[in-house]
């Protein structure tokens, strides 16, 4: 997606599979991207479509913990910064957590230890990484509760996580990531639990620290809406692979890929009648266990029957249909177009 | 803090009130209605009746029940005097009157046997929350192992043996067979190495059975505990396992074993007399049980209360270190 010598977190045919007692749940199959520092990618796609096992095991944290544990079955390459994950020691992917990649999780108050104050869970996570007494640890905790917006940062560090609003709690979880500067920060779902309201205010702060610290970021979402106003590229997810990925204006207005209009024709819009009723995508997720053969979505797709069958013998791949656009679709690129614009 | 803590010591007296009120009216009233005279129990058998009655005025049983009660609760508090004319014994406070069988003051055969039962509650108790949480905790972390399945199976005939087919059997092996032990009481005071090496095999044996229910608590709260989002947080830091585990997930598995340990404290009473019973230990369980055997109301009233005392303070004890364990806990 961007040019080599930037590149600072890649991904190549990365596959997360859990042997289970119904079968082999393909959580992953076959993902590739690419990033760059100071860019954000937003990873879009419905509940089980292996985004966010995907961004756990960038962290190292898919099944047990760690990597070569639990039962989680890892294989294609994670490079960040140069080094490979996949294969490295879990003690050297642990010291690289927290410190060059970091995460914020969905829900901020089961994500925070209801037994600690904030503030000693944030020196805790800088302390990890830092030999600095306990006082320096404070005292950079209280600067990251202040610049991430938390007011009397000094007083908060001693309350307790209950003590705080959703909004709040949320803004602790980004100062807890931010403490040592990572130059990776994984996001994912970070405004799904908090009220519209205090979404946006999370969605400009995560933007903010981003120019402000200079890291890359990954976002995963299934809000169309939360990416459109945060990520330079989108890659939709489905069934453990991805479909289409692109720069998000295009993505946006020009998507290739039946099920990125399907997610887009869900999405509530100003500019529509209220009359309009949205239209979901149909039918269900499919089960990772037994993948539909072919492209995955056909069963749910609409258009499956003007690829004269491919779509369900042959699995289509990713193929560049503008500059640093890729979809993985059977459509011919011409009935592409014609349905999206008839449907605009 | 404070101010609960004074509310709660309101409470217990409260408590223990209504304890008295209810033993008192179970051994007091009941005899009587069904014609019992713990008069006629005091003067033993074939006594004449004019001695009965001298008693009964002498131990108050000849005044209104609310009376008596009001005389025993009063006797408890500043000491008593049973008078039957010239005849007066007084009863230094705390007075639980005088044991029917043996006609000596209930309140320091309490005093003798209440250490042999703590010092037996105390120890089994330290001994199966570290044997308990540690084994649960072990089982948690390397679960479906060898570990993990022998430690369960083992917990499984803990929960299900009995306490006297287990002592009987240690008594039979370490003590009969090898040698090894023997059961006796030395007050701590005296010689801590004797009080513990006397206790050990009642402490192992009543332990087993707990630490056993522990060990399978524990179990099961880790790894619900090692699921929640907050370990994924304390790993996400890069917090090596060890200390995940020590500082995020064992506090937090902390929490049920207490809710537990206070309800198990009071259970414990029964688990003491049946231990004291298998191993001969002069403890309260014990003189309970005689007392039960013997009908003698004024022993089996102070073990019953001292019993009470004992379980409530333990769950005073317990509710304090919930909040001291988890700050969400407001003491109100």
């Amino acid at each position: 997606m961007t040019d080599e010598s930037e590149v600072f977190l890649s991904v190549r045919d990365l596959k997360v599979h859990f042997p289970t007692d119904d079968g082999l749940v393909k959580a992953v199959d076959g993902l590739s991207f690419e990033l760059a520092r100071g860019r954000t990618l937003g990873i879009v796609g419905e509940s089980g479509s292996g985004k966010s096992v995907t961004s756990l095991a960038v962290m190292g944290l898919h099944g047990v913990g760690q990597y070569g544990r639990g039962r989680a079955r890892i294989s294609g390459e994670i490079h960040l910064d140069g080094q490979e994950l996949t294969g490295a020691d879990p003690d050297s992917v642990r010291r690289l957590r927290g410190r060059e990649m970091a995460m914020i999780f969905q829900d901020p108050l089961s994500s925070l230890h209801p037994y600690y104050t904030v503030g000693t869970q944030i020196s805790e996570a800088y302390r990890v990484h830092h030999p600095v007494t306990k006082a320096a640890a404070r005292t950079r905790a209280v600067e990251l509760l202040g610049r991430v917006g938390i007011p009397q940062p000094d007083r908060r560090f001693d309350d307790y996580p209950h003590q705080f609003s959703g909004g709040m709690r949320q803004r602790v979880m980004i100062a807890m990531a931010l403490v040592n500067n990572p130059d990776l920060l994984i996001a994912d779902e970070p405004t799904t639990a908090l009220d519209v309201t205090v979404q946006a205010q999370i969605l400009d702060l995560i933007r903010d620290l981003q120019q402000e610290f200079g890291s890359a970021v990954i976002v995963i979402t299934h809000d169309l809406g939360v990416v459109a106003e945060l990520a330079d590229d989108i890659l939709v997810m489905y069934a453990g692979r991805c479909v289409e990925r692109g720069p998000a204006e295009r993505v946006f207005y020009t998507p290739q890929h039946p099920y990125t209009w399907g997610l887009l024709g869900s999405m509530p819009r100003f500019d529509r009648e209220r009359s309009e009723r949205l239209t979901p995508v149909r039918g269900a997720p499919p089960s990772l266990i037994n993948v539909p053969s072919g492209c995955a979505f056909h069963p749910r797709c609409p258009h499956a029957d003007l690829t004269g069958g491919a779509s369900r013998s042959t699995v289509p791949e990713l193929r560049e249909v503008a500059e640093r656009h890729f979809a993985a679709c059977h459509l011919p690129v011409a009935d592409r177009n014609r349905i999206w614009e008839a449907s605009r | 803090m404070l101010a609960y803590i004074v509310r709660r010591l309101v409470a217990v007296v409260v408590m223990l009130l209504v304890v008295t009120l209810v033993t008192f009216g179970i051994f007091f009233l009941v005899p009587k209605l069904t014609g019992g005279d713990p008069a006629a129990l005091f003067a033993g058998r074939q006594a004449d009746p004019t001695a009965i009655a001298g008693i009964r005025r002498k131990l108050g049983l000849d005044a209104p029940v609310i009376v008596q009660y009001a005389r025993f609760i009063w006797g408890l508090v500043a000491g008593r005097d049973y008078a039957n004319g010239a005849d007066v014994t007084h009863c230094a406070a705390p007075c639980f009157g005088y044991s029917f069988k043996t006609e000596q003051p209930v309140w320091p055969l309490l005093t003798d046997r209440f250490p042999v039962t703590f010092s037996l509650a105390v120890g089994a108790c330290v001994l199966w929350l570290v044997v308990g949480v540690g084994t649960g905790v072990l089982s948690a972390l390397r679960r479906g192992s060898l570990w993990d399945r022998t430690a369960m199976t083992a917990a499984l005939a803990g929960v299900s043996l009995p306490i006297y087919f287990t002592g009987m059997l240690a008594l039979a092996v370490f003590t009969y067979k090898l040698h090894w032990l023997t059961v006796s009481y030395v007050p701590f005071t005296q010689n801590p190495f004797a009080w513990a090496r006397g206790l050990l095999l009642p402490w192992i044996v009543l332990a087993f059975l707990y630490a056993a229910m522990y060990a399978r608590l524990t179990r099961a709260t880790m790894l619900e505990i090692l699921g929640e989002d907050y370990i994924r947080t304390a790993r996400a830091k890069g917090l090596a396992e060890p200390v995940v585990i020590r500082r995020h997930a064992l506090r937090a598995t902390m929490t049920p074993v207490l809710t537990i340990l206070g309800l198990d404290l009071g259970a414990l009473v029964g688990g003491a007399i049946l231990t004291e019973t298998t191993f001969s230990l002069q403890g309260l369980g014990q003189a309970a049980v005689r007392a039960i055997s013997d009908q003698d109301l004024p022993v089996i009233l102070g073990v019953t209360l001292v019993a009470a005392f004992f379980v409530i303070a333990a769950n005073l004890v317990v509710d304090l270190l919930y909040a001291v364990v988890d700050p969400r806990v407001r003491l109100t």
